[in-house]
């Protein structure tokens, strides 16, 4: 009887998580198993895949500098986008932190506002503000600043500006919620001892809240390095991130196997990032922001 | 539909071998299992017309004279809904269509020859009942021919219009003398650097790379000086474009003063008033498009919407939504005030003067050129 009550107590956890393994299972680890599969198979002349066991989309993928350099440049935007979020998402992030309760929620309505329309369109609506007929260039024209449209769009820095606008709510919310963590008796308490204010959100605001910052960072770069619309509605015609590639070899050249492939090369990429945060962070920060 | 009629429907779908002997009697066994214990349920057998169709296109101002003057007449005579859906281009859709099942996909408005044979090779066409779409008789018969010839005796679709890839110009800032002059070399003109689109597909920019090097695009020799040419309009563009409706805000918001388009759309910004030029330069690239039924698919239904689509009435009033002439002969069609005026009509239905893409010839190049394109785009 004793040891009937102990197996179900041992199952009950498995039973529990069940639905989340099968969820797991169905829709991550038996894709993900179908992607490895196909990058072992090789495109024919018509587009068609012929299966087997080849490694020239690998080869292919490790050993020409055309994808290394492509990766390169997707880890140093999202690297910048990045930054870009840090330095622009904290002080809005300490803002609302530190605003009064019924402000505070306001002000996180409005932060979540933009996800209420769609990710294409928002990028898309930076054509109409720096256009050559968009509204900055309108304004520069009319104000007499330039008598001819400035160049704006369609380069690296657009591409940037797109993934930051399109980011930089994942960076607020991470750091707000480690701002809102943090114990104001601890500020008040170095306040006390003589510090100044910049001293105190230095020496204590600022150390308490860089979990929040550092899973926000995590949030942006992997979500950053994974996007392609970005590129393709804002970028020139050189610029190109690794999902492009993705993209170009299952959409455009139907090769499905190196785009496989190219598509375990960034998860592999990514998956270490994130690896490497859990190893010296904890993933623990990033679950708080969603509570 | 009593059931009778079903059954010799069921068995007319096995002669035409749109399913195979083991589906037929597996379903013939179900549909005798089902009808004995459900009796008057089985009305909705696998044989019975569908409730609605699946159809593919390009959005736009094309996919709006679809469902304005074809798919909702065509309901409403019928009772099948049409289901529409947009695509940016054939090699996104041939992914879908890929990863779907059989039947899922129905009917698409592909571009060319090209991608008629490149379906075809991948065993998504059907098999028309030609008796089925008696409008075919009004078609121009050299926009049937070149799709026979990829899948004879058979076919998979029928032509629905054509038009053609020309050279679209802000006339604010290129003189009709000067298009007229340079042509296609003005996309690689450094007087208009920052100031040139084109489309970023890896066909149209061979194809005009190739006259930028006084070649033939269908028999390509020097395919270095191709590449280089892309380089170099690559170099000078501001952005390559990947939709219709891009490409038209570009032109429309004085992004860009000239690229490659769509006659059609230039037609459609000529009309909102924008002073958008269009030429057809020597050897441009001329295209047909065509409905084509995906294998899998319900082929009466299809069959009906077909010659629905193909009524002359109805063909002529998408031309004029869509600003592309239809693929009626005007030989035998009078087509109107409006189509004779649109961009890339022949009066004569012969087709004669414009340039197509050789399918045989593009297709065999195609898994090099598109691959080679990716990395030539990308700065290599």
């Amino acid at each position: 009887m004793a040891q009937s009550a102990e197996g179900d107590l041992s199952a009950k956890p498995w039973l529990l998580m069940s639905p989340a393994l099968a969820a797991v299972a169905l829709l991550l680890v038996i894709p993900v198993f179908f992607i490895v599969v196909y990058s072992f198979w090789l495109r024919t002349a018509v587009g068609a895949v012929e299966a087997g066991f080849h490694l020239d989309n690998w080869a292919e993928v490790l050993t020409d500098p055309f994808y290394r350099d492509i990766l390169f440049a997707t880890i140093r935007i999202a690297f910048i986008t990045t930054v870009l979020c840090a330095v622009l998402g904290y002080i809005p992030a300490y803002f609302i932190a530190n605003a009064g309760r019924q402000h505070r929620l306001l002000l996180i309505l409005l932060l979540m506002l933009p996800f209420w329309i769609s990710y294409i369109i928002r990028t898309m609506s930076w054509i109409n503000i720096l256009g050559a007929s968009g509204a900055l260039n309108y304004g520069l024209m009319g104000l007499g600043i330039t008598s001819e449209p400035i160049r704006m769009l369609y380069n690296e820095a657009t591409v940037i500006l797109g993934l930051v606008h399109f980011l930089l709510p994942f960076m607020i919310l991470n750091i707000y919620v480690s701002l809102e963590a943090i114990d104001r008796n601890l500020i008040d308490a170095a306040r006390s001892l003589g510090s100044t204010s910049w001293q105190a959100f230095r020496e204590v605001t600022l150390p308490l809240s860089l979990p929040g910052l550092a899973a926000g960072s995590l949030l942006c770069f992997v979500l950053g390095a994974g996007t392609y619309i970005t590129p393709m509605v804002l970028g020139g015609p050189t610029d190109a991130m690794f999902a492009n590639l993705v993209f170009e070899a299952v959409i455009t050249q139907l090769n499905w196997p190196l785009g496989s492939a190219l598509s375990l090369v960034l998860l592999v990429v990514l998956g270490s990032v994130v690896a490497l945060y859990n190893r010296f962070l904890g993933l623990g920060q990033i679950a708080k922001s969603f509570q | 539909m009593d059931d009778t009629k079903r059954y010799q429907k069921l068995l007319e779908r096995y002669r035409n071998g749109d399913i195979d002997r083991r589906r037929f009697l597996s379903l013939l066994g179900a549909a005798g299992l089902v009808a004995g214990v459900a009796g008057p349920f089985t009305r909705h057998a696998f044989a019975e017309s569908p409730s609605q169709v699946r159809f593919d296109g390009w959005g736009g101002v094309v996919s709006e004279a679809f469902r304005q003057y074809a798919f909702d007449p065509y309901t409403e005579a019928t009772g099948i809904t049409v289901v529409d859906g947009t695509f940016t281009g054939a090699d996104e859709y041939l992914a879908q269509v890929q990863a779907a099942g059989a039947g899922e996909f129905n009917v698409a408005h592909l571009s060319g020859v090209f991608d008629y044979a490149r379906y075809h090779n991948l065993d998504l066409s059907s098999e028309l009942n030609e008796d089925n779409i008696p409008n075919m008789q009004y078609l121009i018969p050299a926009l049937i021919d070149v799709l026979r010839e990829i899948s004879a005796p058979t076919l998979s679709a029928v032509p629905y219009n054509y038009g053609t890839t020309g050279l679209a110009y802000n006339r604010a800032h290129i003189s009709d003398d000067e298009m007229r002059e340079k042509g296609s070399m003005l996309l690689i003109d450094p007087a208009f650097e920052g100031k040139i689109g084109g489309w970023g597909e890896w066909k149209t920019r061979i194809w005009y790379a190739a006259l930028q090097s006084g070649q033939d695009p269908n028999n390509i020799e020097d395919m270095d000086a191709v590449w280089d040419n892309i380089r170099a309009h690559r170099d000078l563009a501001l952005k390559y474009w990947s939709s219709g409706a891009e490409l038209m805000s570009l032109l429309a918001e004085d992004e860009i003063y000239v690229t490659e388009a769509w006659s059609g759309r230039v037609r459609a910004l000529q009309d909102q008033g924008h002073d958008i030029g269009y030429y057809d330069p020597p050897g441009g690239l001329a295209w047909q498009e065509c409905l084509f039924v995906i294998k899998g698919s319900p082929m009466e239904a299809t069959e009906e919407l077909l010659n629905f689509m193909l009524e002359p009435e109805v063909a002529i009033a998408v031309a004029e939504g869509q600003f592309y002439p239809p693929a009626l002969d005007p030989q035998k069609v009078e087509l109107g005030e409006l189509v004779p005026t649109l961009p890339a009509f022949d009066p004569t239905g012969t087709l004669s003067e414009l340039s197509f893409f050789d399918p045989a010839y593009w297709n065999g190049n195609e898994a090099d050129w598109s691959r080679e394109f990716s990395r030539v785009q990308r700065g290599y």
